[in-house]
C-alpha cells in the first residue's frame, strides 16, 4: 500500500511515512539508547562504588589513585572527555594490538597528522562489516559514559559511606568483627540510602546525557530527529514536508519526560524499599507506621 | 601444553590476517548523509546521492570493496585522520588550507558556483545576517564579506534560519539550494550574482595514503574519459551543470 506515496493521503499516508527504513533507524537508535542506559548505569555505579572504596582505603597509593580519578573526571567537561579520551583509548588499543601482531612493521605510527597501524592491527579491522564498528564504537560508548559518571558516583558514595553514624561502625567494632566485615556487614548496607539521592540525580543526568553518543560515530535518537524533521524536498523522498523538527522534538520531549516520570517511580520504590529498619528519620517513621 | 596453545593462537591470528587480504581492500566510505544531491539518507535509511552512485562506480573501476559510513560534518577529518574511515567523499571542496591536513583526489566535480538565497529580492545579503555551515569554504566567504556571519552544524538548519527570519539570506552551493528554492514555490529565491569558490570537489584521503589516491585517480580518469562522469552529472544536477 506504500507503493505509491503520493496517491495516498491522510493516516494511510502517516502510516507510511512512519515505517519507512529511516524511521525505523531512528525506532532502533531508541533501543540503543535505551541498552545504553541499562548497561552503562550498572556499570558506572561499579566504577563509583570502586573509586570510593578506593578513596578511603587505609593503603595510601590506592587512595591517591581514587582521589585523583574522582577528582580529575569531575573537573574535565564531558565533551572534552568524549572527543580527547576516546580517541586516546582507541589508538592505545591499537598500538597495543600493532605491537603484538606486526613487530616487524618499520613504517612510523605518528606520521605528521595520521595515526597508522599495520591494518591487521586495526580495531576493528577495516574490513569487518559496518554493525562491527557500530558495536565498537557503542562499548567504547558504555565504558567511557561509565567512567565519566562513575567519577560523580564515586563522590556520592564517598560522602555516603561517611554519612553512616559513626556508632554503627563502632558498635561492629565492639562486637569484634573485623575491618573487613564491617565494611560489608554494616557500613555497606546502611550507605545506599544515603547515596541513593544523589544517584538519581545522576541517572536524570545520564538520561540526557545520551546525544554524546554522535561525537562517537553512534546516532542516537536526537541525530535522528533533527535528521527526519528537517525539511524535505521532492526530488530526494517520497514523502516530502516542510520544517518538522518541531514536532519530532516535541516527540522526544514528551518520551523523556515520561521517561523522567517512570524513573522517579521506581527511584522512590526503591528508596522506601532501602529505608526499611534503618536507622534514619525515614526509617523510624515506617517503624511507627507499621506499629 | 603452553606451547600448543601458543602455536594454536598463533595460526588463529596468522590466518585472520591471510584471510584478510585474500578478501581484496575494504575502503570505508566517510560522508555525512545531509548534502543532497551530493549525498544524503534516502527513505530507506541508506546513503543515497550523487556521490553514492559515483564512488560505488569509482570502487568498481578500482576493485575495492566499499562500506559506506556518515559522520558528522564537523568532525569529518579529525575521524579520518585517526583512522575511523578511510575516504571523505562529502561534497568538499579542495581548498589549500585543507590539503595542508589531509590529500585530496582530483576533482570529480568541476569548481562550484556558491549562491545567497533568501525570502525577499531585496534582502540585505551584503551587509546583514547570512547563515552558512560550519566549517565550509561558504562561512569563510561570509566572514570575509561585509555580512554577519550566522553558523549552523548542518545544511539544513542554514535555510530554516532564513525561513525563521533569524537570518537574512544563506550562502551555500549553487546546486544544494537549486532544489529546496524550486520545491519552496516561490517562498525563497536567488539574489545577487553566483560567487565561484574552492577548486572544485574532490575525495579527501589521509596524506599516508597515497597509494590508495593513485587508484582513486585512476578511476576518475577513466570516469572523465569515457563520459560516464558526465552522465552522472547530468543525472543528478540537472542538464545545465558544468561538466568535463
Amino acid at each position: 500500500m506504500c507503493s505509491d506515496p503520493q496517491s495516498i493521503e491522510g493516516l494511510t499516508w502517516l502510516a507510511c511515512y512512519l515505517t519507512t527504513g529511516k524511521h525505523m533507524s531512528m525506532y532502533w537508535a531508541l533501543g540503543t539508547v535505551l541498552l545504553l542506559l541499562a548497561v552503562t548505569a550498572p556499570s558506572a555505579l561499579l566504577f563509583g562504588f570502586g573509586g570510593a572504596t578506593a578513596a578511603r582505603s587505609r593503603v595510601a597509593p590506592l587512595r591517591w589513585l581514587g582521589k585523583a580519578y574522582i577528582s580529575i573526571v569531575r573537573g574535565v567537561p564531558d565533551i572534552a572527555f568524549f572527543l580527547f579520551f576516546v580517541i586516546a583509548l582507541d589508538q592505545a588499543f591499537e598500538w597495543l594490538r600493532h605491537q603484538i601482531k606486526c613487530p616487524d612493521w618499520d613504517k612510523e605510527i605518528w606520521q605528521g597528522n595520521d595515526f597508522l597501524v599495520c591494518p591487521q592491527a586495526k580495531l576493528p579491522l577495516g574490513t569487518s562489516p559496518q554493525w562491527i564498528h557500530e558495536t565498537y564504537g557503542f562499548f567504547l560508548a558504555v565504558l567511557t559514559f561509565s567512567i565519566v559518571f562513575g567519577a560523580f558516583a564515586a563522590n556520592v558514595i564517598f560522602g555516603a559511606m561517611r554519612a553512616v553514624p559513626a556508632a554503627q561502625i563502632e558498635t561492629a567494632e565492639a562486637y569484634g568483627m573485623s575491618h573487613r566485615q564491617t565494611f560489608w556487614r554494616v557500613l555497606v548496607p546502611q550507605m545506599w540510602v544515603y547515596a541513593l539521592p544523589g544517584l538519581s540525580n545522576l541517572w536524570m543526568v545520564l538520561i540526557k546525557a545520551t546525544p554524546l553518543l554522535f561525537l562517537l560515530g553512534v546516532e542516537d535518537i536526537v541525530y535522528w530527529a533533527r535528521e527526519l524533521g528537517g525539511t524535505k524536498t521532492p526530488q530526494f523522498t517520497d514523502y516530502p514536508h516542510g520544517d518538522w523538527r518541531m514536532w519530532y522534538f516535541f516527540a522526544l520531549l514528551v518520551f523523556y519526560l515520561m521517561f523522567t516520570k517512570v524513573s522517579e517511580v521506581v527511584l522512590s520504590w526503591i528508596m522506601t524499599r532501602l529505608t526499611r529498619g534503618q536507622a534514619t528519620m525515614g526509617g523510624e517513621a515506617q517503624r511507627k507506621a507499621a506499629a | 601444553m603452553k606451547k600448543l596453545i601458543l602455536s594454536t593462537a598463533l595460526i588463529a591470528l596468522t590466518s585472520g590476517a591471510a584471510f584478510a587480504e585474500s578478501h581484496g581492500m575494504t575502503v570505508r566510505m566517510g560522508t555525512e548523509g545531509a548534502y543532497p544531491p551530493y549525498n544524503f539518507i534516502n527513505d530507506a535509511g541508506e546513503v543515497d546521492g550523487f556521490e553514492r552512485e559515483l564512488g560505488d562506480e569509482l570502487c568498481a573501476r578500482a576493485e575495492l570493496t566499499c562500506e559506506w559510513v556518515t559522520n558528522d560534518w564537523d568532525s569529518i577529518i579529525p575521524n579520518l585522520v585517526s583512522g575511523n574511515y578511510d575516504t571523505i567523499i562529502a561534497g568538499m571542496s579542495i581548498t589549500a588550507e585543507r590539503d595542508e591536513v589531509i590529500d585530496f583526489t582530483q576533482d570529480y566535480y568541476p569548481p562550484t558556483a556558491s549562491a545567497y538565497v533568501a525570502l525577499t529580492d531585496g534582502a540585505d545579503y551584503m551587509g546583514g545576517v547570512v547563515s552558512a555551515q560550519t566549517a565550509t569554504i561558504q562561512a569563510a566567504h561570509i566572514a570575509e564579506s561585509g555580512a554577519t556571519l550566522l553558523e549552523y552544524a548542518t545544511p539544513d538548519e542554514t535555510i530554516a534560519a532564513v525561513r525563521n527570519g533569524e537570518a537574512d539570506a544563506v550562502f551555500a552551493d549553487y546546486d544544494y539550494l537549486a532544489p529546496i528554492v524550486e520545491a519552496s514555490g516561490g517562498e525563497l529565491m536567488f539574489v545577487g550574482d553566483r560567487v565561484p569558490l574552492g577548486g572544485g570537489v574532490g575525495m579527501g584521503l589521509r596524506e599516508s595514503d597515497a597509494e590508495l589516491r593513485d587508484k582513486f585517480n585512476a578511476a576518475i580518469d577513466s570516469m572523465k574519459a569515457d563520459g560516464s562522469l558526465n552522465a552522472l552529472l547530468a543525472k543528478w544536477f540537472g542538464e545545465g551543470v558544468a561538466t568535463y
